[in-house]
């Protein structure tokens, strides 16, 4: 009788929230994959729907340009998450370390986080302005530059510009989770290991990174499943452009939608990436499975 | 052992480099700030303006009808009023949930939890079509009720989620010893949970706020005009104007991130206690 009671309470208290994942994710997911197997358009989307099973996809996937976007979200994801990692966890070593300036140089690394990502693209986007910027300025008068460049009019540049941007607003995530993790490893094992004659390279593989390894995985997986879906830094600064080179997915998935109004195959898209994110998704979960109820 | 002279230095100038690195690009933003837009525009590129003026915040906050302040000030107050209307509604959601999650585990719950921090992670172009076209057929596109509503789908998971994990720190003695006099579930939370996790509490409201004040995909798609219009998309809708004003877009950037800089400094230390208790445990 007491767990019958428990069981329902249980539920009641959940019911606010189930009712509003339904109606603003749950609903909106399968109207997604109904839509995707249609010929919806933006513009009353409901009178001009036809099925078309999954002729949506046999296109999306056979589209060049949509493989293109999707090689720009993995090129993406990939260096600015694996500089974001790279970079967090030395910051991490550095801030470690006792030093006069640290409680200051940690509190800095909270200014990047919280700038509002448009804010932050738009910050970048003026330094890389090709006819005024700073960047330009900078490395022209330290003799580094012959002659100003257009930094993200350039396909060969343009990603890379955008991902210098982003992983400057997220590395400190890394740092400050690796940070955290770094605290907890027992002082006495680095003594133990370097009279042993373990060097600093050996010490780092050996216990550092072992130590770290749980937390930083889920902030790595964490930060790839953003990557991927990565919108608003593209948004102001590239539009997507120019010639396409930093079109990334959810871009290409708005443009189709909202600007083409094809509801229909943009749903298609958007379900695409959903499958690719969702793989990460279930990486992320059996991250926090393993290490968060051993 | 003291660590040697060549590790301190090397310690000081990764030091002085990180710091270089974390505040040149903000610090060349408020010097652009303070610029005016001739200056900023004369070759070579001086570093620091001869006659520093606060004359691009004046354009941006005291109003006047068609101007840059007009869109702005409204931005600001549109972001307001939507941030907090979706943080409230989110937490008084998640509190009960994040509390039958923590107290009342059973089959089914477990899973569908995990399902809850699934959701919060799909990319938003997974649920924007259908959420675009009820809204627009409710007539609602364009309105704060829109972004409010939408908005609860990022942040009700997240704040459901940061409650369970804090609520699990309880002891759990504390809220049954009540609930055996005879108190209901929902006066526990409320005399002896909600309390005790005041901090948390705090945490998931900054929190969401910080992550409402970022929004930016939803924003730019349901909202038209200055009635609706949130500060990110007013700032995207500044940069890519046809007159540019670096000075005046640099203010804007500046002023759009001190709310969410002051309150992240002002709560750095829960900030960074969630982040990492988030990353260590599910």
């Amino acid at each position: 009788m007491i767990s019958h009671r428990k069981t329902v309470t249980a539920w009641l208290l959940l019911t606010p929230m189930i009712v509003m994942i339904l109606g603003v994710s749950g609903y909106p997911l399968i109207k997604t994959i109904y839509f995707s197997m249609t010929g919806a358009k933006l513009v009353a989307p409901d009178l001009t729907d036809s099925w078309v099973w999954f002729h949506n996809y046999v296109r999306a996937l056979s589209s060049a340009n949509f493989r293109e976007a999707i090689w720009h979200t993995t090129y993406f994801a990939v260096i600015s998450v694996g500089a974001e990692v790279v970079i967090g966890v030395m910051v991490a070593l550095l801030l470690n370390e006792v030093f006069v300036g640290r409680t200051l140089l940690r509190a800095m690394l909270i200014l990047p986080l919280a700038l509002p990502t448009v804010v932050n693209a738009m910050m970048w986007r003026l330094i890389y302005n090709p006819d005024f910027g700073a960047l330009n300025a900078l490395l022209v008068q330290l003799g580094l530059l012959d002659a100003y460049r257009s930094w993200l009019g350039d396909p060969a540049t343009a990603l890379d510009m955008v991902i210098i941007a982003d992983v400057w607003k997220n590395f400190p995530l890394v740092a400050l989770i690796a940070l955290a993790a770094l605290q907890t490893v027992p002082k006495d094992l680095y003594e133990a290991a370097t009279l042993d004659g373990a060097g600093m390279w050996n010490r780092f593989w050996r216990i550092t990174l072992p130590a770290i390894m749980g937390p930083l995985s889920v902030a790595l997986v964490l930060r790839t499943i953003e990557a991927f879906k990565v919108f608003d830094i593209i948004y102001v600064m590239t539009r997507g452009g120019p010639a396409s080179s930093t079109k990334t997915v959810s871009f290409y998935v708005y443009q189709e939608a909202f600007a083409y109004m094809r509801v229909g195959s943009g749903a298609s898209y958007a379900l695409i990436v959903v499958l690719i994110s969702a793989c990460l998704i279930a990486s992320y979960m059996y991250l926090i499975r393993k290490h968060g109820e051993a | 052992m003291p660590p040697s002279l060549a590790k301190k230095i090397a310690i000081y100038l990764g030091a002085a480099l990180l710091a270089l690195v974390i505040a040149l690009p903000v610090l060349w933003l408020f010097i652009m700030s303070i610029s005016s837009s001739t200056h900023l525009t004369t070759l070579p590129l001086q570093w620091w303006p001869d006659s520093p003026t606060l004359e691009n915040y004046r354009s941006l906050l005291i109003y006047a009808e068609n101007s840059p302040s007009q869109s702005f000030l409204y931005a600001i107050r549109n972001s307001i009023i939507i941030a907090l209307a979706a943080t409230g509604l989110s937490i008084c959601a998640a509190i009960p949930a994040a509390y039958s999650f923590s107290r009342l585990p059973g089959p089914g719950r477990k899973n569908l939890l995990y399902a809850v921090i699934a959701i919060f992670m799909l990319p938003p172009v997974a649920l924007v079509l259908p959420l675009y076209t009820v809204m627009s057929a409710l007539g609602l596109l364009n309105t704060h009720v829109a972004l409010i509503i939408v908005y609860c789908s990022i942040l009700l998971p997240f704040a459901t989620w940061l409650l369970k994990s804090n609520f699990d720190t309880i002891p759990g003695d504390l809220d049954e010893a009540p609930i055996i006099d005879g108190a209901n579930r929902l006066q526990a939370i409320w005399y002896v949970i909600l309390p005790i996790a005041r901090p948390a509490l705090g945490a998931a409201v900054m929190m969401s706020v910080l992550l409402s004040w970022d929004e930016f995909f939803y924003g730019l798609l349901f909202t038209n005009d200055i009635r609706s219009k949130t500060i990110t998309v007013a700032i995207a809708d500044l940069a890519a104007g046809r007159v540019a004003d670096y000075g005046l877009i640099s203010a804007a950037g500046i002023l759009a991130a001190v709310p969410p800089v002051v309150l992240a400094f002002f709560m750095q230390k829960t900030l960074v206690s969630g982040l990492a208790s988030g990353s260590v445990k599910g």
